[in-house]
């Protein structure tokens, strides 16, 4: 399905969660895959306050040359949510015509719920609300996936990433995105990581 | 081994706009680098921590930012090329030394990298835009746009500064700084200078009457880098300059990225001026530039600090140009004002400006779009202090021990949350070190009325003490107000990354030094109320806050506690277990006021409105089971 990568003009990722949920690390393997695949990337990151349980969204853009690393509204061809509410959030990237979005349903509910009561939606809210901002929405309880299968559920990620890789949602090639795992994760997890990359369908 | 160090010339890897800035140094032969952390910055000085000992270099975190460019200015006085790196707060603090340095200028080559952050991502206390430094001290400024620039830039500017004798700026904004891209690695050079100070009171000294003259030299100096360098430099070039048309750019740094992708989204080619030297500029090249045009754009971020410059060369070279930007004179001779001053650019922002001086339609209804999505509730997720931070426990006892009525000045680190919910317990937060300094003021105005009575208590992060603190303490005991200081000695300088400080006991390159304690800092100058406390202890904490509010003189308490996350990453790593808490039996009301005071963010209302521990959020620490009944919060059993 990646016959011609180079023929991709630009191709625009969102990676979205809260800070520590493992963002920076994904958004990494993506961005790494993609220069391996021959691909001009950009990749933004925010480091900082920003990151102290905070909403975090790291965008990347890859393509034949790419200037900005920041994706307008409306943009994305891929986001990947590791939270609902993120998912909901990351809608601002998000257009009908091109954009699917892979969903974590594990919450991680924020401190602004309990003191100042603000309403943490439904999952099915959340889907019926992105309906109108996405072409295609796959919800998937990868937390749980990734602690049945490897024993933790630092996984996640990666599952998730299997996910678009298998289902041809990014236009990398699957070895590209597992040599790029392979660098990234420390040695003695990257069995676990392949295993997860491989089951995700 | 890290990315920065790789030695094989032309190989192609992604590197953050940090590192590439270290990538440069190194490929310029750099020997010395200091730093004080500050966001977006910070990843400068850590990378070159990293790397400091496998590239020979010598590093350090040093105790603020004058300090650490005064540093880099000795190691740059004795002939080794020097750079320096903070955020723009940062040059601020080491603006005092900066005139005078660059007056009397360097020997080995010195850059001084400086972060301006707009929209302040991660800068609470303004939006300055530090441009305006290089024309107050007369230092030449360069602007790279992306990380591959980073590297190019930082290699002219080590020549730059050779060349002329002079410091170098370079000037990032938080889209360069936190951008990753792909660059070309060239071989690094290894600096084998070896230092030395040759003694020449005649340059090194800038006593008046000589400043007038050193004045005089360092404005002609200026003159002639405008002429020989940025007038001819290939860092100031138009883009397209094939395309002949009415409309113009000029642009610099990120924007120029913006510029660049509008472009392309609208389909048109114009003429860009891309000015990779921003200061001195190359008026000359400027002014041809704008003779072809009928009217130009003018794209950068916050203060006009170009267009102003555009507005004065267009008189002579292009009466007629119309000029569209965000200067208020650009309306009065016919142009428009398509942007704010206040806040960071888009790509959206800079392709609406730039579709409407084209007048081309855009195939996307951006506005249209955005409005949809506002309409959206999506409950806001406010940075938090982290499960286990000590400066919460603190904040809890602090706040039910001082009192509603208390101002309680805050300062600067990760201890800002405090003024949000639950929380809400800082008055006041400016810069590193103004809680104190700040809270005396208030003591000492409020003196001979009823005010003179009300409670003041400053709050400070231990890194913030040793960088500003110190000072403003001395300046209490030396005024006698009866501020009680309260240190968040969580042992680390956590907000930016946790880098080691003075407290710390470890080097930026690894190596073990003296703990200067905090505790023995205020007995130093005075202080005769100091006291250690484990902020765990809220018990301990409340009753010595009450004591200390009671005192006639200056009081400090030392909140001493390792940052949680730190000390929760060390034990994970080492497979160390922490327990799980859950809630076993019923809490009363009052309790769960508590806890929702306490701000956890393990905690959560369930959907049946019951109190729950989330099991993937609690690091175990223990601190909330002091806030209910004996037994009622307790480890899971395994
Ligand atoms: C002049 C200046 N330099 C650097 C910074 C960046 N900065 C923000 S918070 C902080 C560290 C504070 O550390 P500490 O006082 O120990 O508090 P902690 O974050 O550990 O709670 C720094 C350096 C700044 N805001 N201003």
């Amino acid at each position: 399905m990646v016959e011609n990568a180079k023929d991709v003009k630009e191709f625009n990722v969102v990676v979205i969660g809260v800070g520590g949920q493992g963002l920076l690390t994904l958004a990494g393997i993506i961005s790494e895959a993609a220069l391996k695949q021959g691909y001009d990337v950009k990749m933004s990151e925010l480091h900082g306050l920003s990151q102290r349980g905070g909403s975090v969204a790291c965008q990347i853009r890859f393509g034949e040359k790419i200037y900005s690393s920041l994706i307008k509204p409306g943009r994305a061809d891929l986001i990947i949510a590791l939270e609902p509410l993120e998912a909901l959030r990351a809608a601002k990237f998000a257009s009908e015509k091109k954009t699917t979005i892979i969903i974590n349903t594990h919450k991680t509910k924020p401190v602004s719920v309990m003191v100042s009561n603000e309403k943490y939606p439904s999952l099915e809210a959340v889907k019926k609300e992105l309906k109108d901002f996405v072409k295609d929405a796959i919800d998937t309880d990868a937390t749980e996936i990734a602690i049945k299968a490897t024993g933790t559920p630092v996984t996640a990620n990666i599952y998730m990433l299997g996910i678009a890789s298998a289902r041809g949602l990014i236009p990398i090639e699957k070895a590209m995105l597992l040599e790029s795992i392979k660098e990234t994760v420390p040695e003695k997890y990257f069995e676990m990581n392949k295993k997860i990359f491989e089951v995700a369908k | 081994m890290h990315k920065v160090l790789l030695g094989k010339s032309g190989k192609k890897v992604l590197l953050l706009g940090n590192e590439a800035i270290v990538r440069g140094a190194l490929e310029a032969g750099v020997q010395f680098a200091s730093t004080y952390p500050g966001t977006p910055a910070s990843e400068i000085g850590d990378t070159f921590s990293r790397i400091a000992k496998d590239a020979g270099i010598y590093f350090e975190y040093s105790t603020n930012e004058k300090v650490a460019f005064e540093a880099a200015a000795g190691a740059a006085f004795s002939g080794l090329r020097s750079m320096v790196s903070f955020k723009h707060f940062g040059l601020n603090v080491a603006s005092d030394s900066v005139s005078p340095v660059a007056y009397v200028g360097v020997e080995g080559g010195m850059v001084v990298v400086f972060a301006d952050d707009p929209s302040g991502w991660s800068s609470a206390q303004s939006e300055q835009d530090s441009r305006c430094y290089a024309k107050f001290v007369h230092m030449p400024m360069l602007e790279p746009s992306n990380s591959q620039e980073c590297i190019d830039f930082v290699k002219i500017a080590f020549n730059l500064s050779e060349k002329f004798k002079i410091p170098v700026f370079i000037r990032l904004t938080t889209r360069v700084n936190h951008t990753r891209g792909v660059v070309t690695l060239s071989r690094s050079v290894k600096g084998d200078r070896k230092a030395k100070f040759v003694k020449d009171l005649e340059k090194y000294n800038n006593l008046p009457p000589k400043i007038i003259k050193m004045h005089a030299d360092i404005s002609k100096k200026i003159e002639n880098i405008r002429s020989e360098v940025s007038e001819k430099s290939e860092l100031n070039r138009v883009v397209n300059n094939d395309v002949s048309g009415e409309l113009g750019v000029i642009t610099s740094g990120v924007s120029f990225n913006y510029v660049m992708d509008a472009l392309d989204e609208l389909n048109i080619k114009l003429p860009v001026l891309k000015l990779g030297i921003t200061y001195p500029l190359p008026k000359k090249k400027i002014g041809e530039f704008l003779k072809k045009l009928k009217s130009v754009i003018v794209v950068e971020e916050l203060e006009p600090f170009l267009e102003k410059e555009i507005q004065a060369i267009a008189k002579d070279a292009n009466p007629t140009l119309k000029i569209f930007g965000k200067y208020e004179k650009a309306e009065k001779r016919g142009g428009e004002k398509l942007f704010p001053i206040a806040g960071e650019y888009t790509p959206k922002l800079v392709l609406i400006a730039l579709a409407k001086a084209a007048n081309k339609k855009l195939d996307f209804d951006y506005d249209g779009h955005m409005e949809k999505y506002n309409k959206l509730q999506i409950a806001r997720r406010f940075p938090v202090l982290c499960p286990g931070c000590p400066h919460r426990t603190t904040f809890y006892a602090v706040k039910k021990a001082a009192g509603e009525d208390a101002v309680i000045g805050g300062d600067i680190g990760c201890y800002m949350l405090g003024v949000f919910p639950p929380f809400e317990t800082l008055d006041f937060i400016l810069s590193m070190g103004a809680g104190l300094g700040v809270a005396h003021g208030i003591k000492k105005a409020g003196l001979t009325t009823k005010e003179g009575k009300r409670k003041v208590v400053a709050y400070v992060g231990d890194s913030t003490f040793f960088h500003a603190g110190i000072p403003a303490l001395i300046n209490m005991v030396f005024n006698k107000s009866n501020v009680l200081v309260i240190a968040l000695d969580n042992r680390i300088t956590a907000m930016t990354g946790f880098q080691p400080h003075p407290g710390t006991g470890k080097t930026g390159l690894g190596e073990p030094t003296e703990q200067i304690k905090i505790e023995d800092i205020a007995r130093a100058c005075g202080v005769k109320n100091v006291k250690v406390v484990d902020p765990y202890n809220i018990k301990d904490m409340m009753s010595t806050v009450k004591e200390f509010l009671e005192k006639d003189e200056v009081s400090v308490i030392v909140a001493k506690r390792q940052c949680y996350l730190l000390e929760y990453r060390a034990k994970r790593r080492k497979g160390i277990e922490t327990p799980i808490f859950e809630i076993v039996d019923e809490l009363t009301d009052a309790e769960k006021k508590a806890i929702v005071e306490f701000g956890c963010p393990a905690y959560y209302i369930d959907e049946e409105g019951k109190m729950q521990i989330d099991k993937s959020m609690c690091w175990g620490c223990a601190s909330c089971v002091q806030l209910v009944g004996q037994g009622k919060i307790k480890p899971m059993e395994k």
